[in-house]
């Protein structure tokens, strides 16, 4: 069982947390004037990196989304980081 | 048609000869070339896709100066570390008319290989709990029959005649109400599978390069003309991406993404038994699913992990989810030990349906997205990347399942329309 660091409960269970998304993705606006090719992309592309990647993540017991900062091929956390006050 | 040009023909009769000569007189079953400066061909990842469009390149296509680019060794990512299991019981038209052709290429492979895949057609039944999924479970199967596929609806008898051991008792967390059949379904021998087309690839002239990772592209006036690798330049006329876990690192090289997100999907097996299980059984209510090999172990597998991950490992909670579901489903198996965890990256798209296509890059094609299935679509990703890198255009069965769908939002949801585990 791998732990995560939650910014508020501190280190709980991996099946405590769900993965978001990728950090770093912003929503094409105006609405009206965004093609659907940009709103393809934003919805569905994503950079899938190998090795270290910034990723949003849920703490479901205590609801927050915060910043993860990991490796996927080893899985070592960096580090984790609230989203309160600025975006990611 | 061309023909391969296997230089040592599998029979019983070559069986025989060997045997009683001490086996000194097998030969290689492909060769190890280096790479040459071009070709017409390139198709990068030595697993079972990449291998089938080679051999379909050369068969349906008669082009032979075709080589495989792997970066390890052929079969050794997601194709040797599935499950093995052959089925078409998908719910859209779109994906029976794909999977079903490949479980009917499946059906005659060995014979047309010449080479043993130990096709076994015994069977998926899917186990329903309820009522209410017992209704979705009849959806399922007349929309297969409609798609021109065998399936059968279950009664709680006829699933417990299939798998006796099944927990059959008043006190089950899942009680068995019937469920969905098909019984040409099936298991093969996985590595069996690539290395007979490697075979008969390389029969072809076809060259597999081992060991010779993919590390850019060379791209002239916005067109792909070639891979750099860790073994030079090649040049090529048509390049195809067949590397499932590890498409959107290649995609990245070519400067684009994709809609795929990785992900490890574990498996395991027990030591071996007597014969115990003679289908494959999917439970609805647990995601586990699971069959009996040729040796004796039983094979088990369920969903994926749910973190993002290149790892070839897998976490132990999913591995506890997993197991539990087995013991749900066969409490008499409690006593087995385990022998083997193991995991491959899968290639998971939204819609849970593959993407087989031409790439943003002209003259680069894609063959990626089967997510938990690729094996079973082997012979029917091969046909359809190979028609793809010689014609440049669509076959049929391949049309509905390109990239530009989700730009339109013609999603082909398998995740909804048949209950895939990821």
């Amino acid at each position: 069982m791998q732990l995560f660091s939650c910014p508020f409960c501190g280190p709980r269970d991996e099946t405590e947390f769900t993965f978001g998304g990728e950090a770093g993705k912003e929503r094409p606006e105006p609405a009206p004037d965004v093609s659907a090719e940009d709103w393809s992309k934003y919805l569905h592309r994503v950079g899938n990196p190998r090795g270290r990647t910034r990723e949003i993540w849920v703490h479901h017991t205590c609801g927050e989304y915060f910043l993860m900062e990991r490796d996927t091929v080893s899985h070592v956390v960096a580090g984790t980081q609230s989203l309160r006050g600025g975006g990611a | 048609m061309a023909h391969s040009r296997t230089a040592n023909r599998y029979s019983a009769l070559s069986l025989v000869r060997e045997g009683l000569r001490g086996h000194s007189g097998w030969q290689q079953a492909w060769r190890s070339p280096e790479p040459k400066a071009a070709y017409d061909a390139v198709i990068i990842g030595g697993g079972g896709q990449g291998l089938a469009t080679a051999y379909y390149l050369a068969k349906n296509h008669g082009m032979t100066k075709v080589a495989v680019v792997e970066k390890g060794w052929i079969g050794g990512g997601n194709t040797g570390r599935n499950t093995s299991t052959i089925r078409s019981n998908y719910f859209y038209p779109e994906s029976v008319a794909l999977y079903d052709y490949s479980l009917k290429l499946y059906e005659t492979l060995g014979k047309e290989l010449n080479y043993n895949i130990m096709f076994s057609q015994r069977g998926v039944v899917t186990v329903a709990h309820s009522d209410a999924e017992m209704e979705i479970a009849a959806r399922i199967v007349n929309a297969m029959q409609i798609n021109d596929t065998d399936a059968e609806l279950f009664s709680r008898d006829q699933v417990l005649e299939k798998a006796p051991l099944l927990n059959s008792g008043d006190q089950a967390r899942y009680p068995i109400f019937g469920g969905v059949w098909q019984g040409r379904a099936g298991v093969a021998r996985h590595d069996a599978v690539a290395w007979g087309y490697a075979r008969a690839a390389d029969g072809f002239g076809v060259d597999i390069i081992q060991d010779c990772a993919v590390t850019g592209f060379l791209i002239e006036n916005g067109r792909c003309v070639g891979v750099e690798t860790s073994k030079g330049e090649i040049r090529a006329g048509a390049v195809g991406i067949a590397t499932a876990g590890n498409s959107g690192v290649v995609a990245g090289m070519a400067g684009f993404n994709l809609p795929i997100k990785s992900y490890s999907l574990q498996a395991m097996v027990s030591e071996p038994v007597k014969p115990c299980l003679d289908t494959v059984v999917l439970y609805l209510g647990t995601g586990t699913y699971l069959f009996q090999s040729d040796k004796g172990e039983i094979v088990v597998g369920g969903g994926i992990d749910r973190i993002p991950s290149y790892a070839q490992r897998g976490n132990p909670p999913v591995q506890a989810t997993v197991l539990s579901g087995m013991l749900e489903m066969f409490p008499s198996f409690g006593q087995l030990k385990m022998l083997r965890q193991w995991a491959g990256v899968v290639d998971v798209v939204p819609d849970s349906s593959p993407i087989i296509g031409p790439s943003p890059v002209p003259g680069l094609y894609l063959n990626c997205g089967w997510g938990t299935g690729g094996f079973k679509a082997i012979p029917a990703g091969g046909v359809l990347l190979a028609h793809l890198m010689a014609t440049g255009e669509h076959h049929d069965i391949s049309r509905p399942f390109d990239l530009d769908r989700f730009r339109t939002g013609r999603l082909i949801d398998e995740a909804a329309g048949s209950g895939i585990a990821h």
